[in-house]
């Protein structure tokens, strides 16, 4: 017998796991109302702040780069080179700002008398909710994809699942296969915890505060919101977060745009493939599904939803985004990511295209280490055979090669343009009879107007 | 080996066999089961390489392959990697190398 989604009542266990009754804000047709979702739980922005406070978690760090923006400057015209901005996200408890998600979330399940939390994840969200859940004197399961057929595992995968076990959790770890979602549900039900999703709401707003910081720490340093805040785009949640926040702060004309790594041609669900990326995440196995389709993910409704907030996206390749966190270490004294330093890679372009007096802040670090660091990335990267070259990095195949550029001035970063991504978002919708509501709908969905839907409704028809 | 009550071990189990798997995913991941791993404490002595019960950090009784007694963690830094070393190196040359002619 195949394995079915449907044997599980998806919906009933969901209702009971995440403390939210979705339907209620399900609209006739194909839309729902997210802002009353977003609001559902009442809290405003403020007790965010002091949720995540007394959990040791925001107030990060906002800083200028001074030597990467000068290296950047080496290759702008005259008068260019805008200022690099880093928010140094790792220094919340327990290394990313997956912690600001994770806070929301557990206060969340400590409120409503759960007494345990389950996470799908193989990133550091896991490693953030076992440590918010270690506070609270919850139990935490982490469910895992980890292992390729053979038994491999991804070294930055195994760290995480380390750092989980050092805060006391229990981690459940599976081989490649969209079935985890099965065992995942199957944990959910028979423990009766609290699903900690990445894509609820709480797992949203708690991002909120990013943008907040991000908008007031500008200011108090250069009496100005920044012109752009970049951020590294894989479910969408990040970038969500982060531009409700920055607009909640009156940050309303800062430009958000995403970046992931090009690992196109990889598939995520592909057994031969898992082990031949040298990123789990930020990259547009995630980045492109997810804005195109939100409501693929672990909750009925996500809260992520990055099309609704992105001014552009750009993509860049791994070879760049190692070659620019190798920059950080050597030229600012830090070691990050890399996965978070994606955005960076694209800040670093794009700061040679605006003017010397803007600023442009890349909004996320993470902790590096065993397993993580780039050493043991690439190291890994090579076992598997793939080839590390320098050169021109546009001609890098994933999964084939990694080509790091032989010079800064040529990093690579494309732009997406968006109007490719909305109409994919359309496209599941291209046979029905939109309602007034509906149309109204999308344009919130996709940041577009009437006649911009009009024109996209009529291309894919 | 017979491995004693209580010791720390990880076991593995079968989730899906190749043909319960779900339909549309890749034909390389359809071919192969969906594996499990997990960690926790033998609740009776059991033989390594054979099917084993443990107690997880939450609690749970969980079966399966007994396959590692006291697991470590084997993930590093990895080898030397000389593309790095070239990086670092044209990074400073290229960053300060108008400083360094001074």
């Amino acid at each position: 017998m195949k394995n079915n989604y449907q044997a599980v009542s998806v919906n009933e266990i969901m209702k009971k796991s995440v403390g939210i009754d979705y339907s209620i804000f399900e609209n006739e047709g194909i839309g729902f109302d997210y802002e009353a979702m977003m609001n559902h739980s009442g809290y405003t922005i403020d007790d965010i702040t002091s949720i995540q406070k007394k959990a040791m978690v925001g107030s990060t760090p906002l800083f200028e780069l001074h030597n990467l923006t000068n290296y950047a400057r080496k290759f702008s015209k005259k008068g260019y080179g805008a200022k690099i901005l880093l928010k140094d996200e790792a220094s919340n408890l327990s290394g990313s700002f997956k912690a600001r998600r994770a806070a929301i979330s557990i206060q969340v399940a400590k409120k409503l008398g759960y007494k345990g939390v389950v996470a799908a994840t193989s990133g550091n969200y896991g490693a953030a909710i076992a440590a918010l859940a270690a506070r609270e004197g919850l139990k935490c399961i982490i469910v895992q994809e980890c292992f390729d057929s053979n038994n491999v595992a991804q070294p930055e995968i195994l760290e995480k699942a380390r750092a989980c076990e050092a805060y006391g959790a229990e981690v459940v770890q599976l081989s490649v296969g969209p079935e985890l979602f099965t065992t995942f549900l199957s944990i959910l039900s028979k423990t009766g915890y609290f699903n900690a999703s990445l894509y609820s709401p709480y797992g949203i707003m708690g991002i909120e505060t990013l943008g907040k910081e991000i908008a007031e720490q500008s200011m108090e340093m250069y009496g100005k919101f920044p012109e752009v805040v970049i951020c590294t785009n894989a479910g969408g949640g990040n970038l969500t977060g982060t531009a409700r926040g920055l607009k909640k702060s009156g940050a309303t004309d800062t430009k958000v745009y995403g970046a992931s790594v090009n690992l196109t041609g990889l598939h995520m669900a592909s057994d031969n493939d898992f082990n031949k990326k040298s990123f789990t995440t930020g990259h547009t196995g995630f980045g492109m599904p997810f804005a195109i389709n939100p409501d693929r993910s672990d909750v009925p409704r996500s809260a992520a939803r990055p099309l609704r907030y992105m001014d552009k996206y750009f993509i860049t390749n791994q070879g760049s985004v190692f070659f620019i966190t190798e920059a950080l270490a050597v030229l600012e004294g830090m070691e990050r990511g890399p996965a978070g330093n994606t955005s960076l890679a694209v800040a670093f372009k794009i700061a040679q295209t605006l003017k010397e007096d803007e600023i442009i802040v890349v909004q996320e670090t993470e902790y590096t280490g065993a397993g993580k660091h780039h050493q043991p990335q690439l190291s890994f990267a090579k076992k598997n055979g793939i080839e590390l070259l320098f050169g021109d990095p546009n001609n890098e195949i994933p999964g084939k090669n990694i080509i790091f550029p032989k010079s800064a001035k040529d990093l690579v970063v494309q732009e997406v343009p968006l109007e490719r991504l909305q109409k994919s978002y359309l496209k599941k919708h291209s046979g029905i009879l939109l309602s007034d509501k509906d149309k109204e709908f999308l344009m919130k969905e996709l940041k577009i107007n009437d006649s911009d839907l009009e024109v996209l409704l009529n291309d894919i028809r | 080996m017979l491995v004693d009550k209580n010791s720390f071990v990880r076991i593995r189990s079968y989730v899906l066999s190749p043909e319960q798997r779900n339909e549309n995913i890749p034909e390389d991941t359809a071919k192969k089961p969906l594996k499990m791993w997990v960690k926790g404490r033998l609740t009776h002595e059991a033989e390594l390489f054979e099917e084993a019960e443990i107690i997880t950090a939450t609690g749970r009784r969980v079966k399966g392959i007994l396959k590692e007694v006291e697991p470590k963690y084997k993930h590093s830094y990895g080898e030397y990697v000389e593309e790095i070393q070239l990086l670092r190196e044209l990074i400073l040359s290229e960053m300060w190398s108008d400083r360094d002619e001074e």
